[in-house]
């Protein structure tokens, strides 16, 4: 087993592990956050994406001991109970969620993407996206719903 | 698809890192970003006894430039490599390069050393290398010594590197302002592994090609420069023998059939990149 | 059909999803999410090799391994081994090619499940299936439809064949002659590929050993239909077998049939005393969960001089896999049933082989066996209009089944026998919108043209999706004491917003907000049976069972305030929250609720739906790399009523981007020994981000259903069913006709070897 610290969600974590533990696995089993998804565990398909020191990492392609010292930000470190964020209701309103399960690896990517560029266009946040394997909506709903989300970042930003 | 057991080990120094890898006689595996090396343990393809993750090494995330060109820690990210602007002049195939190589995420973690060490013959990274000369400073228990790119990818997955050795840099020879530069990739999807990729430079002298580098990655069981190529290049107008260049490439590359496209596919692709990455250079359109 | 559906308030409104509000902040509910006390995981072994017979199987090794608690396998089970039976159109002589639930005595398909290993952990349970050794004694493997045919290895060698079932659709009399016809004939294929939902497959079973119930969770689909075969093969009566559904990742027909993991999860559970936990990992995914798609097929379209179709006929063979499963049935049979399309062919014979071969087994995969029929059909529909030199378009339109020829019947499929006909449409309105929408007239011109590098082209096609299978579905109503509405139906989830459009019908159908209904769908114990989603019929028949429910609750309410308010039955009157009198005087739902008012509803059907539309796409083409991009997609569909128009937008669409996927990207690639050689995402490619960027769908509610309360005809599959043709065509016509693809998939190594082939 290996000891090490972490923050997730803002929590101090004291972590316990197999070194083999990935960093979902960990978020997953050990702290029972199961809103981030495993859907390829080799990844290609992004369900697993989170954000470590701010940045969108896939979580299935990490140990978790990689994660000392890190702040990790999961789906539900990008929520709150009382509303859906600015992001989430542009999903919401385009119908940009149909079964859910690649929609967590998503919303992560796109915030980390949409804080660092608030101005991407279509192209560029196409291509970003590319990393995320979605097989319902065909991404035309994902990427109107982003392209709508932007104007929250860009103000936030300003 | 979870992970082998291993033990795992994250030293401090390069020195530390190296012996740990010379004391497990050939069964530890250095980690760096993972972006590689995780898959095949999630496969179970690869089962070290031992993982030597370099993240507590200092010294190697550097990116330096000068006038001995361009030298990339093996710690250098994607992201950090996309993020130095002055890579624009200083090395613009690398530049170029990125856009093509994985994706978001990958490229938040993903490395400069994972990349030559894993030696995949499609990927983009290896084929810089070798179209650039560049060189590798590998370190062992014995010390430190250089290795020409194009003498350290021997075959698929398979590389100069001692299974104590550790990649701490490779550096790019210093580049041109003048120089033309082209880089063509097709891959099935983007970000994708490519299906052929050529990268290729020349200087214009009297509107003459001259000191031509063409290489090629994809296409081939490890990536290397086409001699036959750069000859069909050296001395001409570089528009005026674009076609006799990308036959001289087709002719030369020697891939393999595998799921996603023949051989004879790959050797005429190889080709058609290498014509619209001359032209593009050259400031044409093919 | 009486039940009233008050109109147009939620029902047809883009109302935002029910579920997002869970889905979006990470709170979905998926098998994996779901832990039990004492939990153990299984991990499967699976055969390794493609065809042979077990000699030996020696788990020593893996039962000492710390952490492992048992290892299960054919012995375990006893014999004899149950087997998997045929949901959907089973006949008694296809027994013999059903799957035993753990491999019994011969391997069929690497893949194959030969012993469970179950552990404390996860990982552990992997390591201990290195430690198994298997010793099978190999024997040559069947791999290709050819080979199956010719017989020389039997994969069943008591049945003496390997064409396991033959179907015939037939109509009219297609061997006749007409005078003066042209024959097209082509021999065309397609891959095998398959949905690959996001979610792999997973099952949680715990056995009750006091009560003597099995609870599963991770079913999806038909659980029904999944409790009754897995009662049969524990032993247990229906009623003491559970299974409770929870959010889904994906279906498209592929999750949800019975899998050998259905019954050796359940069965370990039970065995050890403790809750087992089994979750798929995509490396299994590609070889154990259903694939589809590939068939091979050589036909003749017959056409009179005046350039109507006269006859379609030939022979299709469909490789099947290595069992007959679940639902095997369904694809083989439609792509025979289905390959008329839109069009009156008033002859077919049309003859569909389903081979057994040493591969996965197939099931149904969204629009199952109609992407084929499409690609089939409206490659001849191209060619015969080449050959015949007249429009293409004005070919299609020519030929389209008219307004005043509805119903129109369909071939008939056998064995068993089934009849169909297509219900109402207006073909062509579609047709010209499709031609409208891509703006067909206007890029004319750039047909076969050159443009900096590229060539252009456009393609067309027309299609029929079925829809609302019966037999039934029930629903029942309940006044809740909080005021509230609980709807329960045999429907179930399968990730496509199911929720929030039957809670939109039952809302209406209550005249209340929806906030006032809450629906429970999917898990056994809600209705007395329930025949789950499938076939794209929840909407009609839940939708319906549910409209039916609500109208008995109502009568129910009426009574039960009448008898209150002193009043008779029909002199009150519902509103929002309370029943009124005639003199003003009230009882609200929530007072009404202590009286247990209920209603039921059962809604019976046997005549399927046909939403309809056409397709077109602007394509290019690079000629020296075979790389293709699609510039536009346009996809126009009647639905006969949209009760979400914005979630029914994000099907159509979603379905056309499989369409893509299984036109250009999409393979299972096995070797000639059977291996599977597309192994993780890297090798099987599906669509991402950057590939399709332009796909425009119109969808409109014109031709209503007869069949159920709402007028709305099923709607998930159409996108996805004629992306194959239409593409297909749309390179022909970019290469002037130099090329003709006849397979799937288009990818750039294929487009340039046809293109290398032409000269």
């Amino acid at each position: 087993m290996i000891a090490f610290d972490l923050t997730v969600n803002g929590e101090s974590r004291s972590a316990a592990v197999e070194p083999r533990t990935t960093l979902v696995d960990y978020l997953r089993g050990e702290l029972r956050l199961t809103g981030t998804h495993v859907a390829c565990a080799h990844g290609v398909c992004g369900a697993c994406t989170v954000l470590v020191d701010g940045q969108p990492m896939r979580s299935c392609l990490m140990l978790a001991v990689q994660a000392e010292g890190a702040q990790v930000t999961t789906v539900e470190g990008l929520s709150n109970p009382e509303a859906l964020t600015p992001l989430q209701a542009a999903f919401r309103k385009h119908a940009a969620v149909q079964c859910g399960f690649c929609t967590p690896g998503i919303l992560t990517t796109m915030h980390a993407l949409l804080t660092n560029e608030p101005h991407a266009d279509e192209a560029r946040i196409r291509e970003v996206l590319s990393g995320n394997l979605c097989r319902c909506t065909g991404y035309m709903a994902i990427v109107a719903a982003v392209l709508d989300a932007r104007a929250h970042y860009a103000g936030a930003a300003a | 698809m979870k992970l082998p057991r291993f033990d795992y080990a994250a030293p401090t120094s390069i020195a530390q890192a190296v012996a740990l890898l010379a004391q497990s006689g050939g069964s530890a595996r250095p980690i760096a970003g993972g972006q590689s090396l995780m898959p095949l343990l999630a496969f179970r393809v690869t089962a070290p006894s031992l993982l030597v993750d370099l993240r507590k090494v200092p010294g190697l995330g550097e990116i330096t430039i000068g006038a001995d060109g361009v030298t990339l820690g093996a710690r250098v990210r994607w992201c950090d490599i996309e993020a130095e602007a002055r890579l624009a002049t200083a090395q613009p195939l690398l530049r170029a390069a990125m856009a093509h190589v994985a994706h978001y995420q990958i490229r938040q973690r993903g490395t400069v050393g994972g990349s030559l060490a894993h030696a995949d013959p499609a990927a983009e990274l290896p084929g810089l290398a070798v179209t650039c000369d560049a060189v590798l400073t590998l370190q062992g228990p014995g010390g430190a010594r250089r290795v020409a790119a194009a003498d350290f990818f021997l075959g698929p997955l398979e590389t100069a590197l001692a299974p104590d050795e550790l990649i701490t840099a490779v550096q790019f020879p210093a580049w041109s302002p003048t120089r033309r530069w082209g880089f063509q990739e097709l891959s099935r999807r983007h970000g994708d592994f490519a299906l052929a990729g050529i990268a290729l430079h020349f200087d214009l002298v009297g509107g003459r090609a001259t000191d031509a580098h063409i290489g090629v990655f994809g296409a081939c069981t490890r990536p290397h420069r086409i001699a036959s190529a750069e000859a069909a290049l050296n001395g001409q107008v570089p528009a005026a023998v674009a076609a006799a260049v990308s036959q001289a490439v087709t002719e030369a590359v020697t891939p393999m059939d595998d799921i996603h496209a023949s051989a004879a596919y790959r050797r005429d692709l190889a080709g058609v990149l290498a014509e619209r990455a001359l032209l593009a250079a050259a400031g044409e359109t093919a | 059909m009486n039940a009233p559906v008050r109109p147009n308030i939620h029902v047809g409104q883009p109302i935002e999803r029910i579920e997002d509000l869970r889905l979006l902040r990470g709170d979905g509910f998926f098998t994996d999410d779901a832990t039990r006390p004492g939990m153990l995981h299984a991990a499967f072994l699976r055969s390794p090799i493609a065809h042979g017979t077990i000699k030996q199987i020696d788990t020593a090794a893996a039962r000492a391994l710390p952490g492992v608690v048992a290892v299960i396998t054919a012995q375990t089970i006893g014999s004899p081994v149950p087997v998997i039976p045929m949901r959907l159109a089973p006949l008694e002589q296809l027994a013999p090619y059903f799957q035993p639930v753990i491999a019994d005595r011969k391997v069929r398909y690497v893949g194959e499940p030969v012993a469970v290993v179950l552990a404390e952990s996860a990982a552990v349970a992997e390591d201990a299936l290195e430690l198994i050794t298997l010793d099978i004694a190999p024997l040559p493997p069947v791999v290709d439809t050819a080979a199956a045919l010719a017989g020389q290895t039997l994969l069943f060698e008591a049945e003496g064949t390997n064409n396991g079932i033959v179907y015939t659709a037939t109509k009219g009399d297609a061997r006749a002659e007409f005078p003066g016809e042209r024959i097209i004939r082509a021999k065309i294929d397609t891959q095998r590929h398959f949905a690959l939902t996001m979610e792999p497959r997973g099952l949680l079973a715990e056995w009750d050993e006091a009560a003597g119930i099995m609870r599963v969770i991770g079913v999806a689909k038909v659980p029904w239909a999944t409790r009754g075969m897995l009662a049969k093969q524990l032993g247990l009566p229906e009623e003491k077998v559970e299974l409770l559904e929870v959010d889904v990742g994906g279906g498209f027909g592929q999750r949800g049939e019975f899998y050998p993991e259905d019954f050796l999860v359940p069965f370990a559970a039970r065995h050890v005393g403790r809750p087992v936990k089994w979750i798929e990992d995509r490396r299994e995914h590609l070889l154990a969960a259903n694939h589809a798609r590939e068939f091979d097929a050589d036909l003749e379209l017959v056409v009179s001089p005046d350039g109507l179709i006269q006859a379609i006929r030939g022979t299709i063979n469909g490789n099947l896999g290595a069992y007959l499963r679940a639902n095997v049935a369904i694809a083989p049979r439609n792509v025979g049933q289905f390959l008329s399309g839109p069009y009156a062919i008033p002859n077919i014979h049309v003859v569909v082989n389903g081979l057994l071969t040493n591969k996965t087994p197939t099931g149904t995969y969204r629009g199952p066996g109609r992407f084929e029929a499409d690609f089939f059909r409206e490659r001849l529909l191209e060619l015969a209009a080449a050959e015949l030199d007249i429009d293409r378009v004005e070919f299609r339109r020519r030929n389209l089944v008219k307004v005043d020829e509805m119903p129109y019947p369909l071939a008939t499929v056998s064995p068993p026998v089934k009849e169909e006909k297509l219900d109402s449409g207006d073909y062509a309105m579609t047709l010209d919108g499709a031609l409208k929408e891509i703006g067909w007239a206007e890029k004319q011109a750039l047909k076969g043209r050159l443009i900096d590098g590229r060539y252009h082209g456009l393609g067309i096609g027309c299609f029929i999706e079925g829809g609302a299978a019966g037999p039934r579905e029930r629903a029942r109503a309940e006044l809740v004491e909080d005021g509230t509405v609980a709807v329960y139906v045999g429907s179930a989830l399968v990730g496509q917003g199911l929720e929030t459009v039957l809670t939109q019908i039952a809302a209406d159908c209550m005249e209340c907000a929806m906030d006032s209904i809450r629906l429970f769908h999917g898990s056994t114990p809600y209705v007395v049976e329930g025949f789950g989603s499938f076939h794209s019929r929840s909407t009609t028949m839940g939708g319906t069972a549910i409209a039916l429910a609500i109208e008995e609750l109502r009568a129910r309410m009426r009574e039960a305030a009448a008898q209150r308010l002193g009043c008779a039955a029909d002199a009150v009157r519902i509103e929002e929250g309370q029943v009124v009198g005639p003199d003003g005087r009230a009882v609200t739902w929530a007072d009404l609720a202590a009286g247990k008012l209920a209603g039921d509803g059962v809604f019976s059907n046997h005549t399927h739906t046909y939403s309809y539309g056409a397709a077109a796409a602007h394509v290019t083409v690079d000629p020296r790399t075979g790389h293709v991009a699609v510039l536009d997609f346009v996809i126009v569909e009647d639905v006969g009523r949209m009760i979400n128009p914005l979630l029914l937008q994000g099907q159509v669409i979603g379905g056309v981007v499989q369409g893509l996927g299984g036109t250009f990207l999409e393979h299972l690639v096995y070797d000639e020994q059977g291996q599977l050689l597309t192994g993780s995402l890297a090798d099987y490619l599906v669509p991402t981000a950057t590939d399709y960027p332009s796909i425009r769908a119109v969808v409109m509610g014109v031709h209503r259903a007869t069949v159920g309360a709402l007028g709305a005809k099923g709607a998930g599959e159409g996108g996805t069913i004629p992306v194959g043709g239409v593409i297909a065509n749309a390179i022909a016509d970019a290469l002037s006709g130099r090329v003709q693809p006849m397979s799937l998939p288009l990818s750039p190594p294929q487009v340039w070897a046809m293109i290398k082939a032409a000269g």
